[in-house]
């Protein structure tokens, strides 16, 4: 009846999770408790779970990154004081059964559910708007994807309460992965909860590449594409290119898992080789996925900051398309000491030292966007600073290994989990809090704490040098990557010395919460409101309107000639939506159909990790069913009256020239 | 290779302080054989030449961030100077320049220090090659010694000066074979035979260890390689021919069955292709004598080794 699901998968004799579940139920039932004293669940579910806004979609995937964030690094801290503690004999806190769980949760979680649903949200609250869009092109499939990744990421933390999470690493390599040796639920978990985001990542993939190759503004050309726009739409593409890829290689492991299968086990002409292929073949990329909507993001600030434009836009762009191609190109770089051959360690090699020259040109354009400018130092701009010098430094390391006679003596160190950490915490991360940071006022209408943002920079940009460089030099020392105890004093005091700074990163989070109450709490301050819908006096579209902007966006469409239109009406003083007529603007409805199919999916994934498959069928019905239903359904859109739109209009220039005055 | 890197290496021994926070042992700054060295050498060139364009990177990103501040009324303002030819000529070719000299390095490197290659200046040297072959397992290491007709548990005894050849393959799941000191790694796979080719210049006793995560017992998945003089050696050798314990097809399962931090133990004989056996499992019953690229049936000797599956 309840298939592999008994008792004994709830691990109550072990303490830290049974003090994690009471911790959670505790803060569960203190959310919902408030949200029903306020009477606020209509509202909710109306207002934001069922909502197509791509406005309101991108806060809730923030939310839900910042949530998972907290998971993922509640895993690194445990990791982190582990290895302090595990020492010449000492066998520390977590056993390997756990500690194995946890580093693997880690990567998982950080990556698809933090890093992804970080980079979504910011795609979905900005891209719209600066193409002067309405809405992305399919507002229903956009619900669906948040509800999809979200699932997912309920799924992945039920694992801790219900049964084990996978024990082989991030990317699940087998055969250790295989039912030979993890005939656990733990793998099923990874499997069916990346699945189910990936369904969520292609969708918006295909989502916003058809809204920036359909919904730009009249006028707006490929060269008059925002930087962060451009940045947006290569990872689309190769969002769309590689994110199946991910699929069929999972699926292909969940064949051998479920069905006893062949692709990649031990026996029976099973090849791990081509599943190395197959992962990295999506796995390289998808660092570029990552870390290129944050590019964008760093440009847009260094030039609106700098009060220049940026140096080198169509240099910017190529650059931009270049390592969207050659990220194709060097997957091989994960599996040098696989015994390929020099011939194709060579070329793996030499390509991927050749991304480093796009990248390196992006670098020194922010430098000259810089140079001559007159740069306002405020928060959002210490991280990119903070950025420049710390993404130098994890491109050298990366480099470093890209050299294969390197690489076979800093593989699989704590070197290359330096490296990465380097390239992910000083790129993506940075990118995307300096991100959040600079549009918040877009979104919400009032700015962020400026005190507490530059507080939780130098905690993260010391904390990050404190505990990473240990692991540099650790990864000299001959260290490898999850180990769980180890007996060499050489190692112990970096250990040490990087549970410190992870310390001191923690604090940079709690710095980075007190911001975000801090500002809300705030937000009614005459300095910290946005009146006039342009805080950082900046160049693109999505500044032209007002802050927050209304749910249609753009009272009128607006007309684009050139780079950086709004910059240019600025300057002659002339308004693009003056002397328009208004009309009525057609809009997509609110569904809850994406929010049941989500739900739908994780009854779905969760059964078929346990094996009960009258509920697995059950909730594909269900899928079916709601799919089937919301296609029937042609109550879908509605028109906003000009009224409307003339009301929000008038309040916008009349806080605008309020401000003017003042 | 090595000639023409020192040299250039020589300069570069500056940098080594700042790596050497602690002023404890870096294994990979402080090889003991040529591989290991040369490892060392292409990361110290590699470093010296990135820090070369990162140094004054850093040093810009300051100084721009610091010169054009807001305050600074002083600093020349363009608000709308946005290209330069001359500038892009650099910002390419800069970075150009440096990726062509590294590539020039990795491909060369690719093929010197390729683990597949055997230590050709050692063996002209008059300097017998020993044959080892290992076997990942879950979790300790199975060192066979064909020629000598023994094998180990969890220690690697080496003869220093000696070129060794090692053939490597996992009777489980995949790990990685590493002995930090010496150099260069490569992985162990089931049905797989990967080759790596290694020295110790000193006698020493230096940690090996699985370098890629093979499951619950991976941290004690460690191995100890003894560095020592010719006569040591075959002393060794003696030593390990008087162990009582022996290693033929029967015992094997027990030897191979899960097991954390595993003792060492000596066997003062091995079955003959006992290694050729463990890899025909996977492959059929058949395994490729790489020096050949002949097929040979492996079958019938291992009737022993049931399939698992």
């Amino acid at each position: 009846m309840l298939g592999k699901l008994t008792l004994s998968a709830i691990p109550l004799d072990v303490p830290i999770l049974v003090g994690t579940f009471t911790g959670v139920v505790i803060v569960a039932l203190a959310v919902l408790g408030a949200i029903t004293y306020f009477g606020k669940w209509g509202y909710l579910w109306r207002e934001w779970l069922t909502s197509v806004d791509h406005k309101r979609l991108g806060i809730m995937y923030i939310v839900l990154a910042l949530v998972m964030l907290f998971r993922g690094f509640a895993d690194a801290i445990m990791m982190r004081s582990q290895l302090a503690l595990a020492y010449a004999g000492n066998p520390g806190y977590l056993p390997p059964h756990h500690y194995d769980q946890i580093f693997s949760a880690h990567g998982t979680i950080m990556i698809f559910f933090m890093a992804m649903a970080f980079m979504t949200g910011l795609l979905n609250v900005i891209v719209p708007l600066q193409i002067g869009a309405r809405d992305v092109a399919f507002p229903f499939l956009n619900s669906l994807s948040f509800w999809m990744t979200t699932i997912s990421a309920v799924l992945i933390n039920v694992s801790l309460f219900i049964g084990e999470f996978a024990q082989c690493g991030w990317l699940v390599y087998p055969p250790l992965s295989e039912q030979q040796f993890s005939p656990g639920v733990g793998v099923d978990y990874y499997i069916w909860a990346v699945q189910l985001a990936g369904v969520g990542t292609l969708l918006t993939g295909v989502n916003f590449f058809v809204t920036i190759v359909k919904m730009r503004a009249p006028g707006m050309g490929w060269m008059q594409l925002p930087v962060f726009t451009w940045t947006a739409f290569v990872t689309v593409v190769l969002i769309m290119a590689v994110f199946p890829v991910l699929t069929v290689t999972l699926a292909e492991l969940a064949l051998d898992r479920y069905l006893g299968m062949h692709f990649f086990t031990n026996y029976g002409g099973g090849s791990v080789q081509l599943y190395l292929s197959l992962i990295w073949t999506w796995g390289h990329p998808e660092v570029y996925i990552l870390v290129l909507p944050a590019f964008g993001v760093f440009s847009e600030i260094t030039q609106t900051f700098s009060r220049k434009p940026l140096f080198g836009y169509r240099v910017m762009v190529y650059a931009t398309l270049a390592i969207g191609v050659l990220s194709f190109i060097v997957w091989a770089h994960h599996f040098f000491t696989m015994g390929a051959g020099p011939n194709v360690n060579a070329f793996f090699g030499v390509a991927t030292m050749i991304i480093a020259v796009p990248t390196g040109v992006k670098i020194f354009n922010w430098l000259f966007t810089m140079y001559k400018g007159r740069i306002q130092f405020n928060g959002i701009m210490y991280w990119v600073i903070g950025f420049m010098i710390t993404f130098s430094i994890g491109g050298m390391t990366g480099v470093m290994m890209a050299m294969p006679a390197a690489d076979f003596v800093l593989h699989n160190s704590l070197f290359l989990i330096a490296h990465f950490h380097n390239v992910i915490i000083g790129g993506v991360y940075f990118g995307y809090v300096a991100g959040l940071n600079f549009w918040w006022p877009k979104v919400l209408g009032f700015k962020m704490n400026e005190s507490w943002g530059k507080r939780a920079f130098w905690c993260w940009f010391i904390g990050f040098y404190l505990a990473f460089v240990p692991l540099y030099i650790a990864g000299f020392e001959g260290m490898t990557r999850r180990m769980n105890h180890y007996d060499n004093a050489d190692w112990h005091v970096q250990m040490l010395i990087a549970s410190f700074g992870a310390a001191v990163i923690a604090v940079g989070v709690v710095c980075q919460l007190m911001q975000i109450y801090v500002s809300i709490r705030d937000r009614n301050l005459p300095e910290s409101r946005d009146f006039t819908g342009d805080p950082w006096n900046a160049r693109t579209l999505e500044w032209s309107i007002s802050s927050p902007p209304p749910a249609y966006n753009f009272a009128v469409v607006p007309d684009v000639h050139g780079l950086d239109t709004f910059h240019t009406e600025k300057q002659i003083g002339r308004r693009s939506y003056e002397g328009k007529t208004l009309t009525p603007i057609h809009m997509p409805k609110n569904t809850a159909a994406g929010f049941f199919v989500g739900a739908f999916s994780f009854v779905l994934g969760f059964s078929a990790i346990w094996y009960i498959w009258w509920l697995a069928a059950l909730a594909l019905i269900g899928i079916f069913a709601t799919v089937i239903l919301r296609s029937f359904n042609n109550d879908v859109d509605y028109y906003v009256p000009v009224s409307e739109i003339e009301r929000d209009q008038a309040k916008y220039v009349r806080s605008l020239t309020a401000q003017a005055a003042e | 290779m090595k000639n023409r890197l020192m040299p250039r290496l020589r300069r570069l021994l500056p940098l080594t302080p700042a790596l050497l926070l602690t002023g404890c042992t870096v294994d990979l700054l402080d090889p003991r054989g040529p591989v290991g060295l040369e490892n060392r050498n292409v990361i110290l060139i590699e470093l010296g030449v990135m820090l070369c364009i990162v140094i004054p990177v850093i040093i810009m990103t300051l100084v721009f961030a610091w010169k054009y501040r807001e305050s600074n009324s002083s600093a020349e303002y363009l608000p709308n100077w946005d290209h330069s030819t001359k500038i892009e000529f650099f910002v390419w070719g800069v970075p150009a320049v440096v990726i062509v000299i590294l590539g020039a390095i990795a491909i060369w490197t690719s093929y010197t220090l390729d683990p597949y290659r055997p230590l050709h200046s050692a063996e002209a040297a008059g300097r017998k090659p020993l044959n080892v072959e290992v076997v990942a397992l879950d979790w300790k290491w199975l060192f066979i010694y064909p020629d000598q007709g023994i094998a180990t548990v969890n220690q690697l005894a080496v003869p220093v000066d000696t070129p060794i050849n090692f053939r490597i393959t996992s009777d489980s799941v995949m790990t990685s074979f590493f002995i930090p000191r010496l150099g260069s790694q490569i992985y162990a796979m089931a049905g797989m035979q990967t080759q790596l080719h290694l020295l110790a210049s000193a006698p020493g006793d230096y940690r090996g260890e699985a370098a890629h995560y093979s499951g619950r017992g991976f941290s004690d998945m460690k191995f100890r390689t003894l560095a020592m003089t010719d006569d040591d050696f075959n002393q060794w050798v003696d030593k390990v021919k008087a162990s009582p314990e022996t290693l033929d097809a029967a015992d094997y399962p027990q030897v191979a069955a899960p097991q954390e931090a595993a003792p060492v133990r000596y066997f003062a004989h091995v079955e003959p292709n006992l290694f050729d056996g463990i890899v025909a499992k996977y492959n059929n019953g058949t395994v490729i004598d790489k020096s050949t690229g002949q097929v040979l049936h492996m079958q019938s000797a291992m009737s022993d080794m049931q399939m698992k599956e």
